[in-house]
């Protein structure tokens, strides 16, 4: 049955059909995981992430939710305390702020105020990011909001493969996770994805290139930005780049951002999300206090700018990181 | 206060009930008032500290309602429910010893008196934000009508909690779906230090189940007899899979909000008031009066209680804090599943 509907040969599948896939399979393979959000049934999700479940598995798992988040976050506690496996979705990241309460007091909550008698196998999928004209409240990436708070995981993931491994890790996991898909990437990016099960583990970062001279960690929607920026530094200034690519945010993986510093020496983190409070000043707080000795320089961080996603084409371009942007932050740190 | 239909519910319950059954019934309740009794007296010494919400007063909507249930229904709560806890039967030593902040609580002393969970009992928790465990309680019926069990939730809150987006969100949806939930109202008309009127359009509170298409009835919340009857007909209604009700508990705390709140905003007669109706000396009187049952017996079960609650406030005193080195256990569940 696994993959019965989702095709399990290796062919090309954009980001989104990964995360479909992902969705299909795990639905297969476990009775217990369902999808609940805002017209995720018979519409396929705002964006056709879900498209197809209903016919697969049914209305019973597949289910059609009013415009309520905090009672489809609280009702997927309810259903994951008593051994389901809920996949809910929010709309739009920037909606998770209505279910807010439900994720970080009753579901973070809820393994430790019961001594590990009890837990919370959720996901809560969150489509986030700029880049789509969605202006104020349809562009953010809100993943500081639960990056700081114990009995998460938040994941981000760059790539289609990485979008459906961490998808089915995320739903085989037992804690409550935050699943944070990239609205830019849905249909910009694909790939071969391989034969069969495959899983990325949560709290994994990856090397997407090698490099001596300086480091990128970044994530999300500026991984790819950020790869772009060190093939033309490398072509146009000869500047060896690593990339580093997070992927979980919670718990970060400490060793790989470490260790990457440690080979470098220097260090730019890149997100989408914005400078303040965003989690490259916890990445800069970690390597200045842990790999010090080994730095050459500061370590930087190239953010949003501290001010709302706007509409205005122009100005949105300005608020976000892009590749300029970071080819000019890499030559001002080599240079330094 | 009570309602004429009230006194006919309380009379079939009467008339239901074996004499074993509201022995417990004067049981519970006493087991509650004794428990929150000894609760404020180790607040005052200093045994038990940070914010405390007790129950007194309330115990004929939390005995009453549990009491129509079965062992497997499940039960969520707020963050006033040493009472709900007990009275479906977590033992009043592990409950106090959680309100004392030791190892052996209920939570192991990470949650104290909100926070109390039993998921053995099937005691789902007490939710310390307001109207924060109503959705919990959709989605645990959400749980059991795909697994197609004769199970029900017993959704316990305040009058507090509905002005709450998560009330409605949680109604609207457990209607739609026909959720087995039994929602209930403990409406002792304050928010804290808000009267009922300042803070609800509408304060007949029972009658927010007509939107949402439901059966709504108001009961009077001293009567444990009323409230269990109320009680039996949601949840026939609810395994008939005819979907939740909302009951409307009127009720008293006879303390304030908490431990820290002196309840000036109400006048001492309105407490005299109501505490003419106590629910626990109701029951006494009809047992003793209606029931012909001995002073004696009823004696006996005071004693017993006052001798198990004295025994949970020893038990708690003597028990172990938490160890710091326990500290970071339980934030994350290994994969495989709760322990056990």
């Amino acid at each position: 049955m696994v993959g019965a509907l989702s095709g399990n040969l290796a062919m090309e599948a954009t980001y989104l059909k990964a995360i479909n896939q992902a969705l299909h399979e795990e639905m297969a393979r476990d009775e217990n995981v369902f999808v609940m959000g805002e017209d995720v049934a018979e519409l396929g999700g705002a964006f056709k992430v879900t498209e197809g479940l209903l016919t697969a598995f049914g209305e019973e798992r597949v289910i059609d939710t009013p415009i309520s988040e905090s009672l489809i976050v609280g009702a997927g506690v309810g259903a994951a305390v008593l051994g389901m496996r809920p996949v809910v979705e929010m709309q739009f990241a920037d909606f998770i702020s209505c279910g807010f309460d439900q994720i970080v007091n009753t579901a973070a909550t809820l393994s430790y105020r019961h001594g590990g008698k009890a837990s919370c196998p959720m996901v809560v999928r969150a489509p986030s990011g700029a880049g789509v004209h969605g202006a104020l409240f349809h562009s953010q990436n809100p993943e500081a909001w639960f990056t700081r708070v114990p009995g998460l995981k938040v994941v981000a993931p760059a790539t289609a493969y990485d979008a459906k491994g961490l998808l089915k890790s995320a739903i085989r996991d037992d804690n409550p996770v935050i699943y944070f898909e990239h609205k830019r990437l849905y249909r910009s990016i694909k790939e071969d994805l391989p034969d069969g099960d495959f899983t990325v583990p949560l709290g994994k970062a990856e090397v997407r290139r090698e490099g001596r001279d300086l480091s990128i960690i970044t994530y999300g929607g500026t991984l790819h930005q950020s790869l772009d920026a060190a093939r033309i530094v490398e072509k146009e200034d000869g500047l060896s780049v690593e990339v580093l690519d997070l992927r979980t945010l919670l718990p970060l993986d400490r060793e790989a951002i470490l260790a990457t510093a440690r080979r470098t020496g220097k260090v730019l983190v890149v997100h989408e999300d914005r400078l303040t409070g965003g989690i490259g000043g916890e990445i800069a707080a970690i390597v200045a206090d842990e790999a010090f000795d080994y730095l050459d320089g500061p370590v930087r961080r190239l953010a949003a700018l501290d001010t709302h996603v706007p509409f205005a084409p122009p100005l949105e371009e300005f608020v976000l990181p892009n590749t300029n942007k970071i080819v000019e932050a890499i030559r001002n740190l080599a240079a330094y | 206060m009570a309602l004429e239909r009230d006194k006919l519910t309380a009379e079939r319950a009467l008339l239901t009930l074996g004499e074993s059954e509201l022995l417990e019934l004067y049981r519970r309740m006493n087991l509650i008032r004794r428990f929150e009794d000894r609760t404020a007296e180790m607040y005052a010494r200093g045994k038990i500290t940070g914010f405390c919400h007790l129950y007194a007063g309330e115990e004929a909507v939390a005995v009453g309602a549990i009491f129509a249930l079965y062992d497997k229904d499940y039960v969520v709560s707020t963050y006033r429910e040493h009472g709900h806890c007990l009275a479906k039967g977590t033992p009043p030593r592990k409950v106090m010893a959680e309100l004392f902040g030791k190892e052996t609580g209920i939570s192991h002393g990470r949650g104290g008196s909100m926070h109390l969970f039993d998921p053995n009992l099937r005691f789902m928790g007490g939710y310390a934000i307001v109207g924060g465990g109503l959705p919990l309680a959709v989605g645990l019926g959400l749980s059991i009508a795909y697994k197609e069990e004769p199970e029900v939730v017993c959704c316990f809150f305040g009058d507090g909690a509905l002005p709450q987006g998560a009330f409605h969100e949680s109604l609207n949806m457990a209607s739609l779906w026909k959720l087995p939930v039994i929602f209930i109202c403990e409406n002792n008309f304050y928010g804290m230090g808000t009267l009922v009127q300042n803070a609800i359009c509408q304060q007949e509170l029972y009658r927010f189940a007509e939107p949402y298409k439901m059966p709504g009835v108001r009961v009077d919340g001293m009567d444990v007899l009323a409230v269990y009857q109320a009680t039996m007909e949601a949840t026939a209604r609810a395994r008939e899979g005819e979907g939740p009700s909302l009951i409307e508990a009127v009720t008293y705390r006879y303390r304030g909000h908490s431990m820290s709140d002196p309840a000036e905003y109400r006048s001492k007669r309105e407490e005299r008031i109501w505490q003419e109706r106590d629910p626990i000396k109701t029951l006494r009187r009809r047992l003793v009066g209606e029931r012909r049952v001995p002073e004696s017996r009823l004696e006996a079960i005071e004693r017993e209680v006052n001798a198990i609650i004295d025994d949970a406030v020893r038990y708690a005193d003597e028990s172990p804090e938490p160890a710091l080195s326990d500290l970071m256990k339980n934030v994350y569940v290994e994969n495989g599943g709760p322990q056990s």
